[in-house]
């Protein structure tokens, strides 16, 4: 479903991403690992249309289609959708209001009809069980006055209502405790299907106990440097991202000597 | 490729729909001010002597008086008083008495505006007074509203049918010499509404009043009077558009609001739309309006809502004078500006009795090169005791060429009382816009979505209806090409 070929992505005039390889088919989950400043938002930012980067080279394909034409709002309709790393507050727009909006937006650009509000209120309560989340939470304004864990379990209700086919999560994990964490990957694990996919960002091995992805791929200096299964993320874990910056001076050191 | 914030700055221009123009044959007195003018227009109006001297009076000092000097924050060009016509009304086909004999111009000017002046096709629960350049030319729903014994009419025909009601309270809270635009207005007025709720009365349905300048080269100077009696109630509100034209055009009002009795209250809502002016500034209306409210009884209640969307200038405070111990004061105010628009807004609570509360809520948004200023003074006199005010002033700025500012004047005179002020700024954030759109909403979606957040707490005072009109207002007035 998504296919990025040696994509090369910068921030004003710093590139961060140098060549990214990557394929997610329907129905795996994708997690990307590595140190700080490899590239990891950078990736999120990207797949979702973050004005910020400019990309400068290289491909993305989403279903067949150039992904990098499409509009932020067009990729979400289409269904993309990204969990902030640091949601964003809007004053005085309740939760509900916001999330009804958003759900009738993709719905009408799909051709489907838009959801009144006792339908839509059903639905929202359906998955709100889902992440045990307060009803009070819904009236509040979008984000605002929630705490860090708040926000994030906010992210992935959002995405149980919206219902995405590529699904991003940006360090959700980041901030949050222990049950909060598992109340997250529940609420991630209950989406998981055949049709869907994910890229699961992390620094930390930890949440990958809760989310077991089917490829865990190391991202360092805006490559991706190293794949393999969910033992990887373990390998990781123990031996540290030093292991991986040694490895990746070698390649380079080899590719360079053999050319 | 544009750049998210010149999308944003797009957003903030947009067509003005109801610039158009109406040709109804006019009855028009010759431009420009002198005693002569106004003998005329009393004469039009059929008016008592003593309204006419009063309006002399007014005009004598006014004579007297020079142009308000600007606050340094505003700038405006010249107006030439003598360069402007001061009546201008639609020419009756026969004796306006029923609306059978409304020049049908007028009445599908209106209803192009959206305002039916046909009661069976009204919203239910909105009585309609129409006025058209210096003529009210249709209320509505007059005779219903006579059965609870309230009075909704005509200025002029207030004057003609309750003389003494006008005599009592005319200029009473308002004087004749209050300032420039307040003497002007009472030596020229035409027509406005009165409203009269006896004790008692709840008004069954909103009161409203539908102001539209058609005319070229005139003014309008409507003046407004509202009187509440004892555990009265009404909720009033006003809408007001213009023809798009390079030339300023001049509205100064007057309104005069008095809560009489015990426990009554009035609620007093504006959605104001004149034209803005063109991008360049060229054109629009100059809204210099005086409003005031004074709450006599105990335990009375005054509530201004305003939604300021159009003039190129807009310069008013709707103010309350909390007389009545245990009376209310209230102000929320919505005013956004955009390409070269100028608002100088905000309110004056004046707290004489004991335990008086006053609120204030404004909220400024700065699109374009829009400058937005509010400016407020809360004063608590001696005799206050126990008074209390709180203020909010917030600003939210669209893109980086415009100004927010906020000027509030506190003169605290009593130590028993409480006062307190919030204020902030904000700009709509990329992020926010990006975050909405990450989620399928489009960038002009997000905007409204964001500043109509901005502004709920003031929408939430708004009657029904209007609070939906006011919402669609401020999203076409962002409205425009994205992309």
């Amino acid at each position: 479903m998504l296919k990025i070929i040696n994509l090369h992505a910068r921030v004003e005039d710093k590139e961060i991403l140098r060549g990214l390889d990557l394929e997610i088919r329907a129905g795996e989950v994708h997690a990307i690992m590595g140190p700080n400043g490899s590239g990891k938002s950078t990736l999120a930012g990207v797949l979702a249309g973050k004005p910020l980067y400019e990309v400068t080279q290289g491909e993305v394909l989403y279903n067949g289609k150039n992904l990098l034409e499409m509009d932020p709002e067009e990729r979400a309709r289409e269904g993309i959708f990204l969990a902030f790393q640091y949601p964003v507050e809007i004053p005085g727009v309740s939760n509900t209001y916001f999330l009804r909006a958003a759900l009738n937006a993709i719905r009408k650009a799909r051709g489907e009809e838009e959801l009144d509000p006792v339908a839509f209120l059903q639905l929202v309560r359906s998955k709100m069980r889902i992440l045990h989340m307060d009803e009070e939470l819904l009236k509040r304004p979008v984000n605002e006055g929630f705490s860090g864990g708040e926000k994030k379990r906010n992210e992935i209700f959002q995405m149980a209502v919206l219902e995405p086919m590529l699904c991003i999560l940006d360090e959700t994990d980041s901030g949050l405790d222990i049950d909060a964490l598992r109340t997250v990957a529940d609420g991630v694990n209950a989406l998981r299907s055949p049709e869907r996919g994910f890229l699961v960002i992390t620094h930390y091995q930890r949440l990958l106990n809760y989310i077991v992805p089917d490829f865990v791929h190391i991202l360092y200096d805006g490559r991706i440097v190293k794949s393999g299964g969910k033992e990887l993320a373990l390998e990781l874990e123990e031996k540290g991202y030093g292991w991986i910056e040694r490895e990746a001076r070698q390649t380079v050191g080899a590719s360079a000597a053999g050319a | 490729m544009t750049t998210p914030t010149t999308t944003i700055e797009q957003l903030a221009s947009r067509e003005y729909k109801e610039g158009f123009y109406t040709d109804v044959e006019m009855e028009t007195v010759p431009k420009g001010l002198n005693e002569d003018i106004i003998r005329l227009i009393s004469a039009k109006k059929k008016e008592p002597d003593w309204l006419l001297e009063w309006r002399l009076k007014a005009y004598r000092h006014w004579l007297t008086m020079e142009e308000p000097r600007w606050w340094p924050n505003l700038t405006i060009g010249p107006i030439d008083y003598q360069d402007i016509i001061y009546y201008a009304a639609p020419k009756p086909r026969k004796a306006l008495g029923s609306l059978d004999e409304l020049d049908p111009e007028v009445r599908r000017t209106f209803e192009k505006l959206g305002i039916s002046l046909e009661e069976q096709k009204r919203l239910a629960g909105v009585a309609v007074d129409a006025v058209f350049d210096s003529v009210s030319v249709a209320t509505t729903f007059k005779e219903e509203l006579a059965r609870h014994g309230i009075i909704f009419c005509a200025f002029s025909e207030a004057v003609r049918d309750h003389p003494d009601l006008v005599r009592k309270y005319l200029g009473s809270v308002v004087p004749y010499n209050d300032n420039f635009f307040a003497a002007l207005n009472s030596a020229v007025f035409s027509d406005g509404s009165f409203c009269y709720i006896p004790k008692g009365v709840r008004c069954p349905m909103e009161l409203s009043t539908y102001f539209r300048i058609n005319a070229r080269e005139t003014g309008q100077f409507e003046r407004t009077l509202i009187i509440c009696e004892e555990d009265a109630y009404v909720s009033y509100l006003e809408g007001c558009t213009a023809p798009m034209r390079d030339e300023h055009q001049l509205h100064a009002a007057v309104v005069e609001l008095i809560a009489v009795g015990r426990n009554s209250h009035i609620k007093y809502s504006t959605v104001q739309n004149w034209y803005p002016g063109d991008k360049e500034g060229r054109g629009g209306i100059y809204n210099f309006v005086t409003k005031r409210g004074v709450c006599r009884g105990e335990g009375s209640k005054i509530s201004w809502t305003q939604v300021e969307t159009g003039s190129a200038i807009t310069w008013k405070y709707p103010s309350v004078i909390l007389q009545g111990d245990n009376s209310v004061g209230e102000f929320y105010s919505v005013a956004l500006t955009k390409n070269r628009q100028q608002a100088d807004t905000g309110t004056k609570m004046i707290h004489l009795g004991r335990n008086t509360r006053s609120t204030i809520v404004s909220k400024g948004i700065s699109a374009g090169q829009g400058q937005n200023t509010y400016r407020g003074l809360v004063k608590i006199m001696k005799g206050a005791a126990n008074s209390r005010n709180y203020s909010q002033c917030d600003s939210l700025l669209i893109g980086n060429r415009c100004g927010a500012h906020t000027f509030p004047y506190i003169e605290v005179r009593n130590s028993t009382s409480q006062v307190e002020h919030e204020a902030s700024t904000s700009r709509i954030g990329e992020d926010q816009i990006f975050y909405c759109k990450q989620r399928g909403l489009s960038t002009e979606d997000a905007v409204n979505l964001i500043v109509n957040g901005f502004c709920k707490q003031v929408f939430l005072n708004l009657p029904m209806e209007f609070a939906v009109e006011a919402q669609k207002l401020l999203g076409v007035s962002l409205e425009g090409s994205v992309g």
